[in-house]
């Protein structure tokens, strides 16, 4: 069986497109931070954050009236939202206060919203979890955050840098950082929370999406030696459509259980389940039209001999393949 | 035996290790199969947010333990100055680190910077013009009395949180400046006492009372101003009844005797049969106890616990070891205080940043639906893998049920904890785990298309692709190694699961994956074509 069987499409062709597509995502990414910003979750915003089952069926919109009749200050800016399966009765309550900054009174916001429902005509209920954060708490995991997605980006470029040329570390780097702002975009689109999760799959999906941008490097690097008297655009085309199948393919398992997580994973799951879907389809993306893209924009359009000749010398990485090749010049018919 | 042979045998001594480390236990507990007790405490670990329980995070307020030095030397220099007949008109501590003496008399310098000297070695000397003096401290002492505060604190909960008998607590010390701890107890359930027992100072304090009780603070005061070298404590008016109202007390800063020299601390009843905690202090302690009750008898003494009169006896008469605090306590009251007691003190305050709470049926949904989740991700992984592939699609499922049968089996013997987060690991590892297969495959594939037999196919696919592999892996470990350092709890082990994972994704894609081909192609002597 077989998907994309010997394509030939002129990627960098399209690659201004590409990237044209890419910023008016990003744009309009930025412009929907700008303007409603970037959903928190209680990790980071600080808060409360109290999960109620109940004895019996109710709805959230009794759930808030009663908070608004005896919460003080009227349950403003409270979320109220069910939470898991529907079986369940529960009910998600979210303050932005905490008791106090400090001290033993940090759960006293959430005596308080239980003690409004007591007095708001619902079935017994029962606190089934609470997350309470004081402020402090996510200022430091915004700093730590993004020094960590900035050092593990650092890392990756260096990597590549080392095993590669330096123009692929920064494709490499350059569609990550692409596949990170348009998942930021998404999330903002449709008002997922910051949380910890998210930042996980965040620094997950910086390292999952190279995985495409490997692969066709590398193979770029091998038409490198191969086909040397091609233009660099003429082999990243053919190293692309070489390289499709195994890109779609491997993303598509990837996709398969990230969408196994978003639909059966629970409650907790769903944000960064979301942000997996967004990231490997972004970073499949970004591989196929943006990292090479970059390369050659680098490096230009120039005569290879030079440049894969240096790079034979760097690295003799897989040099026991060397001889077998030289003895086939079909490869090389077959690939231009 | 054949090379072969010896492949075989090293991929199956590997998979009963594992299946035996991290799947037999799993099912043995589920199904209560009698099993090896070692083997049983190898049993894959479930996190705070499966199991249910509580996850804290509080901060040490280290300069609190800065005060106390400060305050500390302060006093004796007082006490030194005085000996020696030296009046400075103040002796004052401004802040946690700083002690100010003014007005030395021009005559006295020299004997008291001698006495400075010898006394304030954790302070550095300012200049000392017109007679006033700054001390500040070193900031190494600093730094290791902030390190030793967050040290013992963390100590503290842990005797504390053993004496609450909780099962399999995890304490540890976290955030930039080092001064969080984070406390998880799986399985509590009632966190307010949790929390009471955690936060509370437990400082027993025993002083002679200078004055009072009082009704107000200013009658206490001289000059409106507290007297150089004493403390003004609050206290229950009576001692017997809570709502009496609050009495004041002037008491010296330091205390003669205090929780420092406890040795034990036990439930006990007072005269009129209500609860109260019985105290025994050490010999050292005893001695000092010893001494000054017998030079006070006849006035009060306070007894101070977190900054509060419990009650303030008359000494009748030299006591030394044994002693009693009484007041209106519950016997729910004499139990945490006498266990908080036994514990130690805090050196330093402690606040909540942070709190957590999973109830068990929060806990058992979130299994439920990571289990379906992995699953529905199992199935769609090798539903697809054997429709494209075919047979070649069998081999990458084995290799895939061996790589995830490895991640547990790792994660058992390393005791890794498996969160929420760490089950979507596992389902990722699944659909990132194939991409080996699917790379090598491909290759093979083209291979095949360039007209070459299946074996140097084979073999060419392998040897290709492992050097991309080697470039894969090691830029998903960077990111994993940064997301392991960023996390804290569940997101660690979802770090671990996924680093686990991409180790032993290398060992089956490549070396277990290869094997099952030589195997299926071992008894074949003209391979023309090939499943995939």
């Amino acid at each position: 069986m077989h998907i994309f069987k010997h394509t030939n499409i002129d990627f960098l062709r399209w690659r201004w497109h590409a990237i044209a597509v890419s910023w008016v995502i990003i744009l309009a990414g930025i412009a929907t931070i700008a303007t409603k910003g970037i959903p928190k979750g209680v990790e980071f915003a600080g808060g409360t954050v109290v999960i109620e089952g109940f004895d019996k069926p109710v709805s959230v919109q009794q759930v808030r009236e009663a908070l608004d009749r005896n919460y003080p200050g009227g349950g403003q800016n409270t979320v109220v939202q069910s939470y898991g399966e529907p079986a369940a009765n529960m009910v998600m309550i979210r303050v932005p206060q905490v008791g106090s900054e400090s001290g033993a009174s940090l759960s006293t916001e959430a005596q308080k919203v239980e003690e409004a429902l007591n007095k708001g005509n619902l079935p017994p209920h029962h606190r089934q979890g609470a997350e309470i954060v004081g402020a402090t708490v996510g200022r430091e995991l915004t700093s730590r955050g993004i020094w960590a997605t900035v050092l593990s980006l650092f890392g990756i470029l260096a990597y590549l840098a080392f095993r590669f040329q330096f123009s692929f570390g920064v494709g490499a780097v350059i569609a990550t950082i692409h596949d990170l702002l348009i998942t930021l975009a998404f999330l903002a689109f449709f008002r997922y929370d910051m949380s910890l999760n998210v930042i996980a799959a965040i620094l997950t999906m910086t390292g999952y999406s190279t995985n495409d941008t490997i692969v066709i490097f590398d193979r770029i690097r091998e038409n490198l030696r191969v086909m040397r008297r091609d233009s660099m655009n003429h082999i990243i085309n053919v190293s692309v459509n070489q390289t499709l199948g195994r890109t779609v393919i491997t993303s598509g398992t990837a996709l398969l259980t990230a969408l196994a997580l978003f639909f059966f994973g629970g409650e907790v799951l769903h944000g960064f389940a979301f942000t997996m879907v967004v990231g490997i389809i972004t970073g499949t993306y970004s591989s196929v039209f943006i990292a090479a893209a970059i390369v050659s924009l680098w490096r230009g359009d120039a005569p290879t001999r030079a440049a894969a000749h240096a790079h034979v010398m760097a690295s003799a990485a897989p040099a026991p393949q060397q001889p077998q090749r030289k003895q086939k010049p079909q490869r090389k018919a077959r690939a231009s | 035996m054949s090379n072969l042979q010896w492949k075989v045998v090293t991929i199956l001594v590997v998979f009963v290790i594992f299946f035996s480390v991290g799947v037999y236990p799993l099912i043995a507990l589920r199904y209560n199969v009698h099993q090896p007790s070692w083997l049983v405490d190898k049993a894959l670990k479930l996190g705070l947010d499966l199991k249910g329980g509580v996850h804290l995070v509080l901060r040490v307020q280290t300069e609190d333990a800065l005060r106390l030095v400060t305050d500390q030397e302060s006093e004796r220099l007082r006490e030194e100055l005085k000996n020696k007949g030296i009046t400075p008109t103040k002796i004052e501590t401004p802040d946690a680190t700083h002690i100010r003496v003014e007005g030395v008399p021009p005559a006295q310098d020299a004997v008291f910077r001698q006495v400075a000297n010898e006394i304030t070695t954790n302070f550095e000397r300012g200049s000392g013009a017109g007679g006033a003096y700054t001390f500040t401290m070193r900031p190494n002492i600093q730094v290791n009395l902030k390190d030793e505060a967050v040290v013992q604190a963390r100590q503290t909960i842990e005797r504390r949180v053993n004496e609450l008998g909780v099962t399999e607590p995890s304490i540890a010390q976290q955030g930039d400046n080092g001064d969080q701890i984070l406390v998880q107890l799986p399985g509590v359930t009632d966190v307010e006492r949790a929390k009471e027992i955690i936060r509370s100072t437990g400082l027993l304090e025993l002083k002679i009372v200078e004055q009072g009780p009082a009704p107000t603070k200013e009658a206490l005061m001289t000059n409106n101003k507290v007297p150089d070298g004493m403390d003004i404590v609050p206290g229950a008016a009576g001692g017997a009844t809570a709502d009496a109202g609050t009495v004041y007390y002037l008491v010296k800063k330091v205390a003669a005797v205090s929780g420092q020299d406890l040795r034990n601390a036990r439930v006990s009843v007072d005269e009129n049969n209500r609860p109260a905690v019985s105290f025994t202090l050490s010999n050292e302690g005893g001695r000092k106890f010893g001494k000054v009750s017998g030079e006070n008898i006849g006035r009060q003494l306070a007894i101070i616990l977190d900054g509060r009169v419990q009650s303030a006896p008359t000494l009748e008469s030299r006591i030394t070891t044994e002693g009693r605090i009484t007041g209106s306590f519950t016997q729910d009251e004499v139990q945490n205080l006498s266990l908080i007691l036994r514990s130690g003190a805090l050196p330093a305050t402690l606040t909540y940043l942070q709190e957590r709470t999973i109830g068990p049926t929060l806990g058992a949904d979130s299994i439920r639906s990571g289990v379906l989740a992995s699953i529905v991700g199992l199935l769609l992984v090798v539903s697809f893998m054997l429709v494209y592939y075919r047979l070649s699609g069998v081999n990458a499922v084995v290799a895939l049920v061996f790589n995830l049968i490895i991640l547990l089996g790792l994660m058992a013997y390393v005791g890794a904890v498996m969160t929420l987060p760490g089950i979507a690991g596992f389902v990722l590892t699944m659909g990132i785990g194939v991409d080996s297969n699917v790379l090598i495959f491909e290759r093979i594939k083209e291979e095949l298309e360039a007209q070459r037999g299946v074996r140097a196919s084979i073999n060419a696919g392998f040897g290709r692709v492992f050097w991309t592999l080697v470039d894969t892996h090691i830029a998903a470990l960077i990111s994993c190694a940064f997301l392991f350092q960023f996390g804290t709890g569940p997101i660690r082990g979802f770090a671990v699961t996924l680093f686990i994972g991409l180790i032993s994704n290398l060992f089956t894609s490549i070396f277990v994956s290869k094997t099952l081909f030589e195997m299926a192609l071992a008894n074949r002597h003209q391979v023309a074509t090939l499943s995939i």
